[in-house]
């Protein structure tokens, strides 16, 4: 062997920098941990920056969800109508809920949309980072982008439904009114609100995939809970009042009434639908019932969820797409 | 050979009280997987209860100590080599320096925020050739107006639609070469100050191969720093002047590449 195969060390530092440990080296050059997560006003900034990329991912999944599908896009619109119909008939008919309901069909659908799309977010993004590591192992971009173009995804898809919505509404006898406008709004605050819910769950799905089993029986027993096919006034009404406020803060219960509100005002007319029984015994449809103060209750489960979501994700930050 | 060697280490003099720019800085790096469930069935219901209810955290969690104690700094212009027999831990130590793996002990220090190109990185799958360009450049944070005006040189690049149309055809139904070719052209198309590509030029045909290695000199010039992990000696030794051997999760050597390569060949540890 030759004695000059003894190797030039290639690592160290040369010239002025001679002699530096590296952690010195690091620091002289403004090198940082790698992987390290970036700080909240600049992790805010990155992902500010991708905007195209979470509007420009969230419609290309929403076109490829369906193309295995003969029917293709037509799914979008179906499926929410096949489970209104499924609905419609267990819990309209049999179980006869639409006697005490002001122009029931319009009044459960608009539920189902609703909280489909709180579902749905919520599923979506359990799943956002487990279903993509590939995409977040090979690229670098700010990881909260995922959770928030999937509930984007749900939110077009949202828009979709409630073209067909509005179909059924006309169809329903209910004339347009000023109110069509609160359904602006409330589809913000709710997407801000689930939003918050699909971090919080992203960051939960990408630790534990037990969770992402376990999910569609809490989200089942939150669909039930809330009155999306029977009203679950009458039932409370014998709780004590502080149960009773509670209750009404249910998220899902507010964003569900604010749209219906915004849809058919009528409804919660109570002139126009006192309830009671008819002379053959029959139960009359009993106007609605808007809790006080619910927009600020929407406003803040908009603003809570979305910050706790957000923040509880960053913090996590660096260890997505490890294991 | 010695003349070889001598004519080297002039080179290094003439430059020798230069400093230079670091852009990755591995100082004494430790990486430890911890497998839970080894041995013990962990998807079986029975285990999965019985743990429940002695309470016992996970059956045993063994360790794997992937990487033990290495160190180097690369630097501003440098490609680099890794070689080592399989699971000797290469793949490890670029996962850690895109910090997707977390260091036991020790640290790693980078220049910006390096990008990892693996065999099976999958992109998108389901979705097309064409949008897996347009999605992947705007993640890495390009402005659409950037992706539109690069778009088409990516794909040409790339070389996917010399066979017809493919691009406009999901991923998922690429072969694993025009996969990976695509991978390679999508991540090359923005600087970087680290590319870290792990036998992802491996499956990429001879033509290809030039091609990426003329984009891997590109990279370098425009100051970045290339790590490349391969078991095709001959890709470490055209496209890499540094060489870093990995064994049993040590660093053996770290030189310039004839020198490694040589003796990893014939085996002969220093
Ligand atoms: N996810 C993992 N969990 C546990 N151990 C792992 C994991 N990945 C790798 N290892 C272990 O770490 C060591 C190094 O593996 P690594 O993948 O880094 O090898 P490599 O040098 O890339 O090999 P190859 O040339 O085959 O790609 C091996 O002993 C391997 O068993
Ligand atoms: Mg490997």
């Amino acid at each position: 062997m030759s004695t000059l195969s003894d190797p030039v060390n290639l690592s160290a530092p040369r010239g002025a920098d001679a002699g530096l440990t590296p952690k010195q080296l690091a620091d002289k050059y403004g090198l940082s941990v790698s992987g390290k997560r970036p700080s909240l006003p600049k992790y805010i900034r990155q992902l500010w920056a991708r905007r195209a990329f979470i509007s420009s991912f969230a419609t290309a999944r929403l076109v490829a969800q369906y193309t295995t599908a003969k029917l293709g896009q037509l799914w979008q619109v179906l499926t929410p109508l096949l489970n209104c119909a499924v609905f419609y008939l267990v819990f309209g008919v049999i179980m006869k809920s639409r006697d005490g309901v002001p122009v029931y069909i319009a009044w459960l659908c608009v539920g189902v949309f609703v909280f489909q799309f709180s579902q749905s977010a919520i599923q979506a993004g359990t799943r956002s980072i487990s279903d993509n590591l590939g995409l977040i192992r090979a690229l670098h971009f700010p990881r909260a982008a995922l959770p928030i173009a999937f509930t984007v995804i749900q939110l077009q898809q949202l828009l979709i439904s409630m073209v067909v919505l509005v179909a059924i509404v006309l169809a329903n006898d209910i004339k347009p009114a000023m109110t069509w406008l609160l359904i602006v709004p409330a589809l913000v605050l709710q997407s801000l609100f689930n939003t918050g819910l699909a971090m919080v769950m992203a960051r939960v799905g990408a630790k534990t995939s037990d969770i992402s089993q376990l999910m569609p029986f809490l989200l089942r027993t939150w669909m039930y809970v809330s009155g999306v096919m029977y009203s679950v006034s009458g039932y409370i009404k014998s709780w004590p009042t502080i149960w009773q406020t509670v209750y009404s803060w249910n998220p899902a219960t507010v964003y569900m009434d604010l749209m219906r509100y915004a849809f058919m005002p009528d409804s919660f007319d109570k002139a126009k639908y006192p309830g009671g029984y008819d002379a053959a015994g029959h139960q009359l449809p009993t106007a609605l019932n808007l809790p006080h103060h619910i927009w600020i209750m929407a406003g803040t489960w908009a603003i809570v969820a979305f910050v706790i979501g957000f923040v509880f994700f960053w913090k996590s930050e660096e260890e997505y797409g490890r294991g | 050979m010695a003349d070889a060697a001598i004519d080297t280490l002039k080179e290094t003099t003439a430059v020798d009280n230069q400093a230079r720019v670091p852009t990755v800085v591995a100082d004494d790096v430790h990486i430890i997987y911890k497998v839970h469930g080894a041995g013990a069935g962990k998807g079986s219901a029975t285990s999965a209860l019985s743990r429940m209810i002695t309470r016992k955290k996970s059956p045993a969690i063994r360790e794997v100590h992937a990487v033990r104690g290495i160190s180097f700094t690369a630097y501003k212009g440098e490609a680099v080599g890794l070689i080592g027999s399989n699971g000797s831990g290469k793949s490890t130590m670029l996962a850690a320096i895109a910090g997707l793996l977390p260091t036991a002990r020790g640290a790693i220090y980078t220049n910006g925020q390096p990008s990892l190109l693996g065999v099976n990185a999958a992109l998108m799958n389901d979705l097309t050739g064409e949008r897996n360009v347009v999605l992947g450049c705007l993640a890495m944070g390009m402005s659409p107006a950037q992706v539109r005006e690069r778009y088409q040189s990516i794909v040409d690049f790339s070389g996917i639609n010399e066979k017809g149309d493919f691009i406009s055809l999901p991923m998922r139904t690429y072969s694993s070469g025009m996969g990976a070719r695509l991978r390679f052209s999508i991540a090359a198309a923005k600087t970087h100050d680290v590319l870290l590509i792990d036998e992802a030029l491996a499956t990429g045909d001879q033509g290809f191969q030039q091609r990426s290695k003329a984009r891997i000199n590109e990279l370098r010039k425009e100051a970045g720093t290339v790590f490349l992990v391969s078991h095709d000696n001959n890709a470490i030794r055209e496209t890499c002047e540094r060489t870093i051997w990995i064994e049993h999760g040590e660093l053996i050597m770290d030189g310039h590449t004839d020198e490694v390569v040589r003796r990893y060949e014939k085996g002969e540890r220093p």
